[in-house]
């Protein structure tokens, strides 16, 4: 009981309709994963918001560290040429 | 979101002037902040005190309004006072999980509140005397409460923002059916619309010191502006308010009870708006410390439900305690297979 005394905090991710991605749309705290996913519907869809809802625990969630994000980016930032505008396509061919 | 073993890991971000300038930097080139980047205390600071206060008023704000859903005159407008109360509920949960971002627990937020230590807003002192208050409530509360939080959709700390984003989306109704609630009675009999009327006199005043303390006053404005957390002055914002209500109380046959409320073409550079009375100032620090008709009982209310739900808190852990066990248990997991 005594390192769980405190309701836990959950992610809440909401599909608003089929054939969209589930977004992060907030949290909540719940105690288990059942009242988690019911908070969340009447939290997160009372206007119909939502199709689908995934409740993950917050402290599964490992987040990239935003103080170091220069670094952890870095490998991206100077290939240019994997932009289709490194490419010079003559006009006369077209759209491509 | 985000675990606050991270949070605790920037609280003590060393605040050099280069870093508080690269910071303003980041604000002044409106970049959002996000909970897990390095940012000033007293920006942590000023955030926390601002989302839970914000909170804590959702919350209690619930109160006034449930003195009346038992009450109210017919099913459609029970129905629709219980879906904003219900609103107004959630409007709160998303509030303290902003606030819970930036390293601070909701526990420890509740308990401040019922401590005494944590501000709400004032108006949330106020009695509800009649049934002409859900509707004065929802026009001038909710109204105001709209004109303060439109802006904070563009607040610099991208939860806060978010949070408002929802919030504001949901308000529109709010509003709305307390207008409407006003116009039937102001439709109705006379003994209705002198209802109305009072309902107005009693409510005007206070939701305009909704809006805090005057510029000339304001303890946290200048710099919660350079931070971009407020994004206009409390002034502006009330001035903002009278101009858009006066009109909607004309056309509902009331008075605004201002004698000394006129338009004045020269107001709003050349644009023209309302000149209106001064403010009980007294009234508002009296209740804002304390002292308002019903500080007590809210207070009160606030500590029951939370004392009297403790049973149910600790019953649902420990359900979920004995889920887990009853999970991991072999002989449990193979009938599981089998
Ligand atoms: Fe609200
Ligand atoms: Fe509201």
């Amino acid at each position: 009981m005594s390192t769980s005394s405190v309701t836990p905090l959950w992610e809440v991710f909401i599909r608003p309709r089929n054939g969209l991605a589930h977004r992060h749309c907030g949290s909540l705290h719940a105690a288990d994963a059942q009242m988690a996913l019911q908070a969340a519907r009447d939290v997160y869809t009372r206007r119909g918001e939502g199709q689908s809802i995934w409740v993950v625990p917050s402290s599964n969630i490992v987040a990239s560290d935003p103080s170091a994000s220069a670094a952890f980016f870095d490998p991206a930032d100077d290939k240019i040429y994997r932009h289709p505008t490194f490419y010079d396509i003559p006009d006369d061919v077209g759209h491509m | 979101m985000y675990s606050q073993g991270l949070n605790e890991s920037n609280l003590a971000s060393a605040e050099t002037p280069e870093f508080l300038a690269e910071f303003q930097a980041r604000i002044d080139a409106d970049e959002k902040i996000e909970p897990n980047d390095p940012m000033p205390q007293a920006y942590r600071q000023t955030l926390i005190r601002q989302i839970g206060q914000h909170a804590h008023s959702e919350i209690v704000g619930m109160l006034p309004e449930a003195n009346w859903l038992t009450r109210a005159p017919t099913l459609r407008r029970k129905t629709a006072l219980l879906a904003k109360v219900q609103d107004e509920g959630g409007h709160g949960l998303y509030l303290y999980s902003a606030a819970e971002t930036l390293g601070i627990s909701r526990e420890q937020m509740t308990e401040e509140l019922l401590a005494g230590k944590a501000k709400y807003s004032s108006i949330f002192n106020y009695p509800t005397l009649s049934w002409a208050d859900m509707g004065a409530i929802g026009w001038l509360v909710d109204g105001a409460a709209i004109m303060n939080q439109v802006p904070l959709c563009r607040c610099s700390y991208g939860p806060y923002a978010r949070a408002m984003v929802r919030i504001c989306k949901e308000e529109s109704f709010h509003q709305r059916q307390g207008y409407e609630l006003m116009i039937s009675l102001c439709n109705g009999t006379t003994a209705q619309k002198d209802m109305a009327q009072d309902s107005l006199n009693r409510w005007w005043w206070p939701s305009l010191m909704m809006f805090g303390p005057s510029d000339s006053d304001s303890l946290h404005s200048d710099q919660s502006r350079l931070w971009k957390i407020k994004r206009f002055t409390n002034d502006e914002l009330r001035q903002k308010f009278v101009d858009a209500t006066v009109k909607q109380a004309q056309h509902l046959g009331l008075e605004i009870p201002d004698p000394q409320l006129a338009w004045n073409e020269n107001k709003n550079d050349g644009a023209g708006g309302y000149d209106f009375g001064e403010i009980d100032w007294d009234e508002f620090w009296r209740v804002v410390k304390g002292h308002g008709p019903l500080n007590r009982e809210r207070i009160a209310a606030r500590t029951k439900a939370w004392e009297e739900g403790a049973w149910v808190r600790e019953a649902a852990l420990a359900y979920a305690e004995k889920q887990k066990s009853a999970n991991t248990d072999p002989n449990n997991l193979a009938q599981k297979v089998s």
